[in-house]
């Protein structure tokens, strides 16, 4: 170790970056607040990396997962137009896993292991996926909603460290985009149909809204942890200013449509141009993330057997000549 | 057994605790790198890869991956480990190129001395 940069392990904040060269690290956050990106082999810290590994896996999963109560609907989608339209917006959510799988990767965890974890529930994917798309409607709420959110969250990690990361969200956000104006088209449709199909929308927003508060995570504890993650561009926004960016944009157009929140406390408050809200219950949560949901056994149950169907063919393919190198960027 | 809202779900008889081998190394193959033209004209652009047993089911997938909306002139695939690639760690070998201006059109500026032969030889 040079200098006299030592860090005290046993110092709670310290623990993220102890035994780090001291060197490496300073340039490795020069590098970082003047913007430029880290590429896979650059030298990083070694919580960098598995802070990263962690977030780019879980959201390779929830875009996997996330396909499953959406494609629900494929068979059913009313019109041919909506079926195409739901099969192109399911296909985009696997690709994009594809994008961020391969991003992971590149920080050095291998896809089969990935996979490994997601299927054994070692892994989390975005909780919201834990719930069932009880109507068409529920579908359109997903698509409409649930989208907007991973919009504003991905929108934010864009503008990130990791340079895989944040080329992979990019491609994500503009496919995003169109699930935003699908999703809206078919609420707008839905709230000013007949009476049946405006019964039917709002509940599902009704069902959605709770899942749809917890999406963006509990309040941040303020932490030396988050400030250095922060500071290395790991995690962008906290999660109440997320949230806050979220209802901002999307209240005022679900109001529009004369659709009904179910939080008699929420209103934005003119002084401190902030949105409060009834506090979403995180016991629930907690609850869901951990397993207790209505859908977490079915969702791991179905990925299970799709791995398990497909091995054959994987393995019918496989080319033992074939030597995995980890992907350049 | 599962019970899903999906009725597809519910006919595949699904074991709630249907626990499987792990995926061992290579069951995901190897990758390709992706490069896409989106015109004719245009240069080949990288734009990430697939995991693929073989070059053709690596089209196939960069087709699906890169090329499934919007316009696409040609897709090529490269097998990663069959890329050379220099070091981020000796992009110092390139610090200095930025200074060779006389590699640069913007490095020969005549006009100050255009002006001032034209002015000195004004009859």
């Amino acid at each position: 170790m040079y200098g006299n940069a030592y860090i005290d392990p046993n110092e709670k904040a310290n623990a993220m970056i102890a035994g780090e060269d001291p060197i490496k690290l300073a340039e490795f956050e020069a590098r970082i607040a003047r913007g430029e990106k880290i590429e896979p082999k650059d030298w990083m810290p070694k919580e960098y990396r598995k802070q990263l590994i962690r977030m780019i896996e879980q959201h390779g999963h929830s875009e996997i997962i996330g396909a499953l109560p959406e494609g629900t609907w494929i068979t059913r989608a009313p019109g041919f137009k909506r079926k195409m339209a739901l099969m192109a917006k399911v296909q985009d959510e696997v690709g994009h896993a594809q994008l961020l799988y391969s991003a992971a990767e590149t920080l050095g965890k291998s896809r089969e292991d990935m996979t490994n974890d997601l299927i054994t529930g070692k892994s989390k994917y975005s909780n919201v996926f834990n719930y069932p798309a009880f109507t068409w409607a529920d579908a359109c709420i997903i698509a409409w909603l649930i989208d907007a959110g991973a919009i504003i969250n991905q929108v934010a990690n864009a503008k990130g460290s990791y340079g895989p990361y944040c080329r992979a969200l990019d491609r994500i956000c503009t496919e995003e985009s169109f699930h935003l104006k699908y999703g809206h088209d078919n609420v707008v449709t839905l709230a000013t149909g007949t009476p049946i199909q405006r019964q039917m929308v709002q509940e599902a927003l009704t069902r959605w809204w709770p899942p749809i508060m917890h999406f963006f995570g509990p309040s941040d504890k303020i932490s030396q942890h988050s400030e250095i993650l922060m500071r290395w561009k790991v995690k962008m926004a906290s999660n109440d200013d997320m949230r806050q960016q979220f209802l901002n944009m999307y209240v005022p157009k679900i109001w529009d449509l004369g659709l009904v929140l179910p939080d008699p406390k929420l209103k934005l408050n003119e002084e401190t141009k902030k949105w409060e809200y009834t506090e979403p219950d995180w016991d629930e949560f907690k609850r869901v993330i951990n397993g207790g949901g209505p859908c977490n056994a079915e969702r791991l149950a179905v990925r299970r057997m799709a791995e398990e169907r497909g091995r054959w063919v994987r393995k019918a393919l496989y080319n033992a000549t074939e030597k995995y190198v980890t992907p350049l960027a | 057994m599962i019970k899903s809202l999906d009725p597809r779900v519910t006919r595949e008889n699904i074991e709630e605790n249907n626990l499987i081998a792990p995926l061992t190394p290579m069951d995901n193959w190897e990758t390709y790198e992706v490069f896409h033209q989106k015109k004719r004209g245009d240069q080949h652009m990288h734009v990430g890869i697939v995991h693929a047993p073989n070059p053709e089911m690596a089209l196939l997938f960069g087709k699906e991956q890169y090329g499934r909306r919007s316009i696409t002139a040609n897709i090529w695939v490269v097998k990663t480990a069959n890329v050379f690639a220099s070091e981020y760690d000796d992009a110092d070998m390139f610090e200095t190129t930025p200074e060779k201006q006389y590699r640069e059109a913007g490095g020969y500026k005549v006009m100050d001395k255009i002006n001032k032969y034209k002015k000195a030889n004004k009859a």
